[in-house]
C-alpha cells in the first residue's frame, strides 16, 4: 500500500483536475438535458476555444483569466449560431441526424484548425503557471485551484439562470415537455440555440482555465471530451449536480489509477467505468429521470 | 432493390477496370476507396438498415487487422487462414459488444457512445500490449507470393478487394430481401412497435452487428495485407470509425450501393482537396465534414436517395409519395 504522503496529494490533485473535467461535462450535460442528443462537436469546440485563448494572449496580450470574459460570450454566440443555423436546420428534428451533424461539425472544426495552425503544440507562459500554495503536507497548484473555484461559480450562474430568468424557465419547460412548451408560445428553436450557446460557453470557460497550464493543438479537446462523456453518463445525462460530482469523481479515479497502473492504462480505468455504467446503469449514478 | 442485375453489372464493370487502366496511381486510389467502401458496407448493415449508429466501427476494422497481422507474424499461420480468422474475430467481437450493448437496452446517443468507448479502450490497450507490438506496431514481412496473400501487381489486390466488396453487396442484397432484413428495418423505424409485433429486437440487432462486424473486419484484414503494417492509431483510431460511417451516410444509408457510391465520392473529393491545396493536412477532412452535414441536411438518404428524390419530383405522383416517406 502507498503511504498517505503520496495518496493524499494524488487525491487532491485528482479533485482539482476533475473540476475542469466537470466544467467540460457541464456544457455537455446541459445540451443533453434539453436537446436529448450527445454533442459530438464538444471536444472540437473546446479546442477552438483554447486556440482563441491562446491567440488572445499571444496577439492581444490578454491573460486567459481576463479573456474568458470575452471568449465565453463569443462562444455563446458561436454555439447559438451553430444550433440555430446548422444543426437545427440540417437535422430536420431527428435525433440520429443531430448526432451525425455534430460529428460532422467536429470533423470540420478540428481539421480546419489543423489546416490553419498545423499540428504544432502550443503553450503560453503566464507568471503564475507554476505557483503553488503550501498546505504543510502538500502543495496545490494555483491555476488548478482557480479552476476548482470556477466550476462552482459557473454551476451557480447556470443554476441562477435556470431558476430566476424567463429564458431559464423556458429551457426547463422545453426539456420537460417540448410540445407543451411549443403550444404555450415558447420558441423552441430559440431555446435549443440558447441552450447550445450556454453549453458552448461552459466549454469556453474551461478552455480559458486550462490554457495557463495545458497545451493546445488541433486534437487537444478530444482527450477531455471522452472523459466528459464518461462524466455525463456517470452523473446522469442532463443532471448538472451529477456532472459536477461525476467530474470530481473521475478526476480522482484517473489520478489514483495513474498512480497504480501508469499513465496510459490510467485512461483505460476511466473507459471501463464508462462502459460498466452504460451497461449496468445507463441512467447514471445520480440520474433518475433518464 | 428488386433485381440482382444492377449488382452484377456494377461488379462486371469494376472488374474490367484494371484491364483498361494501368496507372498504379488510379488503381491505388480505387483499392483504398473500395477498402473504405467495404468498411462502410459493414456499417451500413447495422446503421443503415438497423438504425443503430455506431461511432466506433474501428472496433471491427482494428480487430480484423490485428488478428490477421498477429497470427502471421507471431504464430506463423498462413495469411489466407489469418485473413479468415480476422473476419471471424470481427464477428465474435460483434457478438460481445452487441450482446452487452443491446441487452442493456442502449439506443441512439447511448449506443453511439458505447461503441466509441469500446474503440477507445481497444486503442489504448493495443498501444501498450506487447502482443500488438505496443507503440511500435506490427510489421508483416514482405513476401510476394500467392500463398502469402501478397501480390506484386496492384491489379490482383484490386480484384481481391473487389471480390470482398462483391460478397458484401450480395450479403446486403440477401439481407434486404430476407425476413431478417424486414425485421431489421422495422426495428429501425420503430423499435417499440416492432417488439409489440413479436420481433425479437435484441436478437435482430445482434445478428446485424455480427454481419456488420465481419464485413468491416474484412476491410481491416485487407488493410494489413495491402500496407503490411498496423499500429493502434490505424487499427482503432477515430479515422476509420468516421470513414466507415461517412461513406454509407453520404452515399445513402440503408441502400445497397450507398457505401460504394459514398466511398468513391468521398475519396475523390478528398484527393481533389489535397490536390488543390498541395497536400496540406486537414482540408480533405474539412470537405468530408461539410459534405456530411450537407447530405444530412439536404438529402437524408444520401446520393442514391437524391436520385430517387429528384426522380420523384419530376416523375410520377406515386414516386413522390414514396420519397416523402423516406
Amino acid at each position: 500500500m502507498l503511504s498517505p504522503v503520496i495518496l493524499i496529494p494524488a487525491l487532491l490533485n485528482g479533485l482539482l483536475t476533475g473540476a475542469v473535467y466537470a466544467l467540460v461535462a457541464l456544457g455537455l450535460t446541459l445540451i443533453y438535458g434539453v436537446l436529448h442528443i450527445i454533442n459530438f462537436a464538444h471536444g472540437a469546440l473546446l479546442t477552438a476555444a483554447m486556440f482563441a485563448a491562446y491567440f488572445a494572449f499571444k496577439v492581444l496580450g490578454i491573460d486567459p483569466y481576463l479573456s474568458v470574459f470575452i471568449i465565453a460570450p463569443l462562444f455563446f454566440a458561436v454555439g447559438y449560431a451553430l444550433q440555430r443555423f446548422v444543426i437545427g436546420l440540417a437535422s430536420h428534428g431527428e435525433d440520429r441526424n443531430m448526432l451525425l451533424v455534430t460529428l460532422g461539425l467536429a470533423v470540420v472544426i478540428e481539421n480546419a484548425l489543423l489546416f490553419g495552425f498545423r499540428g504544432d503544440t502550443r503553450t503560453i507562459d503566464v507568471p503564475y503557471a507554476f505557483q503553488t500554495i503550501d498546505l504543510g503536507f502538500t502543495y496545490l497548484a494555483v491555476p488548478r485551484l482557480v479552476g476548482f473555484v470556477a466550476v462552482f461559480v459557473v454551476a451557480l450562474i447556470l443554476w441562477l439562470i435556470m431558476s430566476l430568468t424567463d429564458i431559464g424557465r423556458a429551457i426547463r419547460a422545453v426539456a420537460k415537455e417540448k410540445l407543451g412548451a411549443q403550444l404555450s408560445g415558447i420558441d423552441v428553436a430559440h431555446v435549443y440555440a440558447v441552450t447550445f450557446g450556454l453549453g458552448t460557453a461552459c466549454v469556453a470557460v474551461a478552455a480559458c482555465l486550462l490554457m495557463p497550464t495545458y497545451y493546445v493543438n488541433p486534437g487537444a479537446g478530444n482527450a477531455f471530451v471522452l472523459i466528459a462523456f464518461t462524466i455525463v453518463v456517470l452523473g446522469g445525462m442532463g443532471s448538472v449536480p451529477g456532472a459536477v460530482l461525476g467530474g470530481l469523481m473521475i478526476g480522482v479515479v484517473e489520478s489514483l489509477s495513474s498512480l497504480f497502473l501508469g499513465d496510459s492504462l490510467g485512461q483505460v480505468g476511466i473507459f471501463l467505468i464508462f462502459i460498466a455504467v452504460l451497461l449496468v446503469r445507463p441512467q447514471g449514478l445520480f440520474g433518475a429521470n433518464a | 432493390m428488386k433485381s440482382f442485375a444492377p449488382i452484377a453489372l456494377v461488379i462486371a464493370v469494376l472488374t474490367a477496370v484494371p484491364l483498361l487502366v494501368h496507372s498504379n496511381v488510379v488503381l491505388n486510389f480505387l483499392v483504398v476507396a473500395l477498402m473504405i467502401a467495404l468498411a462502410g458496407q459493414g456499417w451500413n448493415i447495422l446503421g443503415g438498415y438497423g438504425g443503430q449508429y455506431s461511432f466506433g466501427h474501428a472496433i471491427f476494422f482494428g480487430t480484423g487487422a490485428y488478428v490477421t497481422a498477429i497470427l502471421q507474424v507471431q504464430y506463423g499461420i498462413n495469411a489466407w487462414l489469418a485473413f479468415g480468422a480476422g473476419i471471424v474475430a470481427g464477428a465474435a467481437v460483434g457478438v460481445v459488444v452487441g450482446w452487452l450493448a443491446f441487452r442493456a437496452g442502449l439506443r441512439g446517443s447511448y449506443f453511439a457512445l458505447v461503441t466509441l468507448a469500446f474503440a477507445e479502450v481497444l486503442r489504448i490497450l493495443a498501444s501498450v500490449a506487447p502482443i500488438t507490438g505496443a507503440g511500435v506496431g506490427t510489421l508483416v514481412k514482405l513476401d510476394l507470393r500467392f500463398a502469402a496473400l501478397q501480390f506484386e501487381s496492384r491489379a490482383l489486390f484490386y480484384w481481391l478487394i473487389l471480390a470482398l466488396v462483391a460478397v458484401a453487396l450480395v450479403v446486403t442484397y440477401a439481407v434486404e430481401r430476407s425476413r431478417f432484413g424486414a425485421w431489421l428495418t422495422a426495428v429501425r423505424e420503430n423499435e417499440d412497435a416492432a417488439r409489440a409485433l413479436g420481433v425479437d429486437a435484441v436478437a435482430v440487432k445482434l445478428g446485424a452487428m455480427v454481419i456488420s462486424g465481419a464485413i468491416t473486419a474484412a476491410a481491416g484484414c485487407f488493410y494489413v495485407q495491402y500496407f503490411l503494417f498496423v499500429d493502434s492509431h490505424i487499427a482503432y483510431g477515430a479515422w476509420i470509425s468516421v470513414e466507415a460511417l461517412l461513406t454509407p451516410i453520404i452515399g445513402g444509408a440503408g441502400t445497397i450501393f450507398g457505401p460504394l457510391v459514398g466511398a468513391l465520392v468521398v475519396k475523390a473529393l478528398g484527393e481533389g482537396a489535397l490536390l488543390v491545396t498541395g497536400q496540406a493536412p486537414g482540408l480533405d477532412l474539412v470537405v468530408f465534414g461539410i459534405v456530411l452535414i450537407a447530405v444530412v441536411g439536404l438529402s437524408p438518404r444520401g446520393i442514391v436517395g437524391l436520385r430517387q428524390q429528384l426522380g420523384a419530383r419530376f416523375g410520377s405522383r406515386r414516386g413522390a409519395g414514396e420519397a416523402s416517406r423516406g
